[in-house]
């Protein structure tokens, strides 16, 4: 119990932001038409890519060879997710700007 | 992340710890605006890009500024290798592939994303366990650890199956038990989290294979999650695993007290979760019902008249057309697997120069994502306007001469309005059924996805044109050239 609220207590902002990130989440996309539904996903797909953060830093600090070849994974499953995510999202985009110009 | 919050008189303050904790917030500032412009025509491209640049200036800011127990980000030269590998494959993959394997693409990276998250996890409980210290196993911190370990396996897993299941490369395991068969996985997964964190102060190295052994249960029940779930609801679960991956993003925010990482993940972890009952609500179905994957378990139904299905030549279908004042085409998933797209656009030019008014009803699960078919059709330049979306497009079925259905079915299936046995009884359709002509453009008399009998196809007033899509409407616009 004691640790459960050491947690809280110490990690209360990150519970803040938590808390207040899930309404933003919600309320930045409940009004997206049907037709944008597959370049959200996908952008929002990009947007986790953030974890590649977390692969930096684990591999920035790796000292042995293992922690080093999963860190190495980690960068670049990570990468693949952030680039990837952003050009798809891009190419879908793209063809919908196109036929807004006409 | 407790320990070293009770040391924290120990870390200085720097320019960089400012100039870091700055692009955080800059970056997630970025993610916000971003999403909230993605979902507007208008500005969706723009927030693509706007939240593009703030993940570059995160990932930047992380490895010039990061410190940790005052030790900079080392082993640079592999992490940049790394990232450049990243790049240059994620790069020329999502530029080469076509626009119909979109979907299986999101849910093939998706799951590189819970790929990242469950092997940081791994790596941070192994330096735990070198550290050679008893830790406290029942921390917030060993928590994020086991819960980014989990959410990030199964994410990763099913991801993998999802992305195996659009490219027709894994097939549907649909049997009851498998419902019994997941919960009892979670439940055990649950227990390997339970057991870890109530081990009171141990060795962590104790743990490892009992860490290990938990990473490969959840690896398994993410490919046994999907497993049962069938095509048509494949959307939804990429959409759900998407939210799974934004909170495993986020344990690791918890992990390294890592803003950024912290809002970006949360943040597509509830939008994806809105998302994922969005496309639920699109298709009358409940999540849990998805989950469970109690689809196509019951294909029972009334046994109603069927009649004789009626058949129509391209030159009678040519001439019904050209003598219409409005044609409707719903398009399916048989139009985007025939890479047809372009000579349906064809098809309503040369329609529209005799004079015809053609106009897309757009089912909002067409496809294998919602608004896939948009994404295919603009891509062949038919023109946004002409896209009507499902509920616009019913009130002016009965006044539509003809409708062309191509490669859709489940989608304007009858059934799902007066058959209550039906497994999509429920789902919203267009009204096909209502104009006065009916044409299903069909390689054959095969059921839809939901592996259910349509019986608009048996309807007097629907005709049926065998072949591929492609190929007849290539005939169909050589024969309307020729009118």
């Amino acid at each position: 119990m004691e640790s459960v609220l050491e947690f809280f207590y110490l990690h209360r902002e990150a519970i803040f932001i938590v808390i207040l990130s899930i309404f933003l989440g919600v309320e930045v996309i409940s009004h997206v038409p049907a037709i944008l539904h597959t370049p959200l996903m996908s952008g929002a797909n990009a947007i986790h890519g953030v974890v590649i953060i977390g692969a930096i830093i684990v591999m920035g600090h790796a000292k042995d060879s293992l922690s080093m070849i999963l860190g190495f994974l980690a960068v670049v499953l990570g990468t693949l997710n952030v680039v990837g995510g952003f050009v798809v999202t891009d190419r879908m985009l793209e063809m919908f700007r196109k036929k807004n110009k006409k | 992340m407790n320990e070293i919050l009770s040391f924290t008189k120990n870390i200085q303050f720097s320019l960089g710890d400012a100039t870091l904790e700055i692009s955080y917030v800059i970056a997630s500032i970025l993610f916000i605006f971003g999403l909230k412009m993605l979902s507007h025509p208008d500005t969706a491209r723009k927030g693509n890009i706007w939240a593009a640049i703030g993940m570059g200036l995160a990932i930047l800011a992380t490895l010039l500024f990061h410190r940790m127990d005052g030790e900079p980000i080392g082993n640079l030269g592999f992490i940049i290798t790394a990232i450049v590998l990243g790049t240059i494959i994620g790069w020329v993959v999502a530029m080469k592939v076509k626009m119909t394997a979109m979907p299986q693409l999101v849910s093939l990276f998706n799951g590189m994303g819970g790929g990242a998250a469950a092997l940081i996890s791994i790596i941070e409980f192994q330096h735990l366990a070198r550290l050679g210290e008893a830790v406290s196993m029942g921390s917030g911190l060993m928590l994020a650890i086991l819960l980014g370990l989990m959410i990030g396996s199964v994410s990763f897993a099913g991801s993998m199956i999802a992305f195996g299941k659009l490219d027709d490369r894994i097939g549907d395991i649909r049997n009851p038990i498998m419902r019994y068969i997941n919960i009892g996985f979670l439940l055990v997964l649950i227990g390997f989290i339970v057991y870890i964190m109530t081990r009171g102060t141990i060795m962590p190295e104790s743990m490892l294979p009992v860490l290990y052994i938990m990473f490969i249960i959840a690896l398994i029940y993410g490919v046994s999650f999907v497993m049962p779930i069938g095509g048509a609801d494949m959307p939804v679960v990429i959409s759900l695993l998407n939210s799974f991956t934004g909170v495993a993003a986020a344990m690791g925010g918890f992990l390294y007290n890592n803003q950024a990482m912290l809002t970006g993940g949360i943040l597509v972890g509830s939008a994806g979760t809105i998302l994922t009952i969005l496309m639920c609500n699109a298709m009358n179905r409940s999540l849990f019902n998805v989950i469970v994957g109690a689809f196509g378990g019951s294909a029972g139904g009334v046994d109603k008249e069927k009649g004789a299905v009626k058949e129509i030549s391209i030159s009678d279908t040519a001439v019904l057309m050209a003598y219409s004042r409005k044609v409707v085409i719903i398009p399916g998933y048989g139009l985007a697997v025939a890479q047809a797209q372009h000579l349906c656009h064809e098809l309503e030019r040369i329609l529209e120069e005799k004079g015809v008014e053609v106009s897309y009803a757009i089912h909002p699960v067409a496809g294998r994502m919602p608004g896939h078919m948009n994404v295919l059709l603009a891509e062949a330049d038919v023109a946004y306007e002409k896209l009507v979306e499902m509920d616009d497009a019913n009130p002016d079925m009965p006044n539509t001469d003809v409708v062309v259905v191509i490669g859709a079915n489940d989608v304007v299936n009858p059934a799902a309005e007066d058959d209550p046995s039906s497994p999509i009884y429920g789902m919203p359709i267009i009204k096909a059924y209502q104009a006065r002509n009916t044409i299903v453009m069909k390689r054959g008399m095969g059921m839809g996805y939901a592996a259910i009998e349509n019986y608009l196809f048996f309807s007097d007033k629907t005709r049926m044109l065998f072949g591929n899509a492609k190929d007849s409407l290539q005939k169909l616009v050589t024969e309307l050239k020729s009118l």
